[in-house]
């Protein structure tokens, strides 16, 4: 450093060292004029910002190795893998059953679309796809279109805070909550749920699920209109992302992108409508489209979702209605899981009529119960691949069988991994600003990504 | 902590067990950044025969315990593990379009022999294609009018160490939107030559699908533009989702005593 440099030294600015790479700046906020002085004498306006891995507006850990002139990005690029915690190994050497409570923790903002896929495609492979009863499928569904509500909450919550919209994220946060609730109340967990299993779901609904689900849907459609009003023709809010991130149809056609980043090119592919599942061809909902292919379309298409979703759990309630007391496993006793659970005076627990039955009563009934819950049941070998619709695009589980009672393989084609490639295509040429806009309009969840 | 790599248990090479119409024992396996105009055909051999009729592995013991002293007395049963067998046509559907239109594709292009077999399962269609063809069917069925798939979402790997010759498997799915349908391409590589041709050039979409396989299963994607692990440290040994490769984890202690890791206890696969 220079003594002129001393004679002004600010202790808050950006600390500088020198590496065989070039001069480097470690910068912690607010700090950019000390790096702008800092490299005015180079003659190289060229700049590489390592823009996290833990930084605030990179949706959790990811990495960005930009490339900067003046304030231009001429090469962006992203390092993964640090959120890898091997759970495809992982399920490797866990039952079929288990592999459930695993997965449900690689997207953990749409954890039951992660459950759902791999459940289906487990029940594939058992071939009882026919069998999964009408209640769990309506269940399967109400879960997850209240998870696509607060999935979609969350991107638009953390997307305005990244341009200093705070009051979008407080609304956000606040109104994903109220889905945290339900879920907690119907399985017992906030996250992380290991609720949809293969052959059906965990448990029944709650005595007075219904209820708070109908005072659910009556609050959102009071708040959603909120967010429009604060957004949708905010100057501000449009300044920042209309044109940015910019993605036609032929770009997401070879980059495989999908979800509501496809859906604002104007195509309306969406899985639930084009190949569904799950009964949703007896659901009534439309398919949300934009036709600007920029951040700003992906916005209100995520806005319009939501609505789309809550017409969809109000026709969940309706028939959740005339399906009290239905099963909601399959009635198959070599897979449904043999244990109930029933809500005890401190919360969840083991049904005690059932520990009656296999602890007092039958000796046949604690060896089906121990065998399943410790061998599990074995899947017939193959191979299965049955994707949903996330809210992030089309997550899929490749499943392989080899007879045993373990996934002899199982792997996640995560939309966000996927989606994530985009990311050079949408932000170079443009400015640094936009690049947490345009990443923000992808909507990446790196446990997703990185699995 | 997982504690290092196994390395692979010397894999078979091609030369061994190279049968079918590959000019077996001219590859250079360092070979990688091929142009893309480039037949890889010409310089890959092909791995052996299908054999998804006969057994990929073995299971013995009912209960696959090992190590611990099974007293079952299933202990000595010993059963073959074996995949879906290979279909015969009509395979039913639309199936049949697709099947006819690759095939006749193919033979167009002077690859008759790509497919190697047909597996209709479950309601689900695999194509086995021989390594050396991927790109050129690949692109076919991107861009001939009556397959039309636009879409690939991604690569996944299976390790069969099981069925020499064919241990490594990549597995692509390939979704038509123009006429909503869904195929599987598999292909198979032995694992002392574990080389594919990568699709990144038909398929862009699976530059970072690729690196995924690589990184886990050390499948090597020739013609990948920049083939370099994605979720591992650059610098880590072995390919973990190798069924070879252990799961890893610590024995842990809890009031006296001690549970082993999970790749370490009982099991009954």
């Amino acid at each position: 450093m220079s003594t002129a440099h001393d004679a002004t030294h600010d202790p808050y600015g950006a600390s500088e060292s020198e590496t065989t790479s070039g001069r480097v700046f470690t910068v912690t906020g607010q700090d950019w004029d000390t790096v702008t002085s800092g490299v005015a004498d180079e003659a190289e306006d060229r700049i590489v910002v390592n823009m996290g891995p833990q930084h605030p507006s990179t949706h959790g850990v990811l990495r960005l190795i930009l490339e900067l002139e003046g304030e231009t990005i001429t090469e962006a690029r992203c390092g993964i893998g640090y959120l890898h915690t091997g759970i495809e190994k992982n399920m490797e050497y866990r039952s079929w059953v288990q592999g459930v409570t695993f997965c449900t923790r690689m997207d953990y903002l749409s954890p039951f679309y992660n459950e759902q896929t791999y459940s289906m495609g487990v029940e594939r492979l058992l071939g009882i796809e026919d069998q999964v009863p009408e209640k769990a499928h309506v269940m399967r569904v109400l879960l997850m279109e209240i998870n696509r509500i607060s999935s979609h909450l969350v991107a638009i919550a953390t997307g305005g805070m990244e341009i200093g919209a705070l009051t979008v994220m407080t609304i956000g946060f606040r109104e994903r909550e109220m889905c945290l609730d339900l879920f907690e109340l119907i399985t017992g967990l906030r996250m992380n749920h290991g609720f949809i299993r293969p052959g059906g779901v965990a448990q029944r609904m709650p005595p007075g699920a219904l209820d708070q689900i109908r005072d659910f849907i009556a609050l959102m459609k009071k708040r959603l209109p909120e967010y429009a009003a604060l957004c949708n023709a905010n100057p501000i809010f449009k300044g920042r992302l209309v044109d940015v991130g910019y993605l036609d149809l032929a770009g997401c056609m070879a980059l495989g992108i999908t979800g509501p980043v496809l859906r604002s090119t104007g195509y309306p592919w969406d899985l639930r409508k084009t190949q569904p599942y799950s009964g949703y061809e007896d659901y009534e909902f439309d398919v949300v489209t934009w036709d600007t292919c920029d951040a700003y379309g992906r916005f209100r298409i995520r806005l319009e979702e939501m609505y789309q979703s809550l017409r969809i759990i109000e026709q969940c309630a309706d028939r959740l209605e005339g399906l009290q007391g239905a099963p909601i496993m399959v009635e198959d006793k070599k897979i449904a899981w043999p244990s109930q659970l029933a809500v005890g005076a401190d919360g969840m627990g083991n049904s005690l009529d059932h520990i009656k039955h296999i602890m007092g009563e039958s000796m046949e009934a604690l060896i089906h119960h121990f065998k399943l819950v410790t061998e599990g049941f074995r899947v017939p070998a193959g191979q299965a691949y049955v994707p949903v619709e996330s809210p992030r695009g089309e997550l899929g589980a490749h499943v392989v069988s080899d007879g045993g009672t373990r996934p002899y393989r199982a792997h996640f084609r995560d939309p966000s991994f996927t989606n994530l490639q985009a990311t050079s295509v949408m932000t170079e040429g443009g400015m640094v600003s936009d690049v947490v806009v345009a990443i923000a309009s992808l909507d990446p969840v790196m446990g997703g990504v990185d699995r | 902590m997982t504690s290092g790599p196994t390395g692979s248990p010397g894999g078979t090479g091609p030369t061994e067990r190279g049968s079918g119409s590959g000019p077996a024992g001219t590859t250079d396996s360092s070979t990688s950044g091929m142009p893309e105009d480039a037949t890889p055909g010409s310089t890959l051999p092909a791995a052996p025969g299908a054999r998804y009729h006969e057994a990929v592995d073995t299971r013995t013991g009912m209960f696959g315990t090992r190590g611990s002293g099974d007293t079952t007395g299933y202990g000595g049963l010993v059963q073959p593990v074996t995949m879906p067998p290979p279909s015969e046509p009509p395979y039913g559907g639309w199936f049949d379009e697709v099947a006819q239109a690759l095939s006749s594709g193919l033979a167009e292009m002077g690859l008759p022999d790509t497919v190697e077999q047909v597996v209709v399962d479950r309601g689900e269609i695999t194509f086995f294609i021989r390594r050396a063809g991927l790109l050129e069917t690949a692109r076919l069925l991107r861009d001939g009018e009556a397959l039309r798939f636009e879409m690939c979402l991604g690569v996944s790997g299976v390790h069969f160490p099981g069925e020499k010759g064919r241990e490594l498997h990549a597995v692509y799915h390939l979704l038509s939107m123009t006429h909503n349908r869904r195929i599987r391409l598999e292909v198979a590589c032995p694992e002392g030559d574990p080389h594919i041709p990568s699709v990144v050039s038909v398929y862009p979409t699976n530059d970072w699908h690729e690196r995924e396989t690589y990184d886990f299963f050390g499948i090597v994607f020739d013609g990948h533009p920049a083939l370099t692990r994605i979720q591992m440290p650059d610098d880590w040994p072995g390919h973990p989702q190798r069924k070879d490769y252990p799961l890893g984890g610590i024995p842990v202690e809890y009031k006296g005593a001690t549970i082993p890791p999970p790749d370490d206890r009982r099991s009954y696969n």
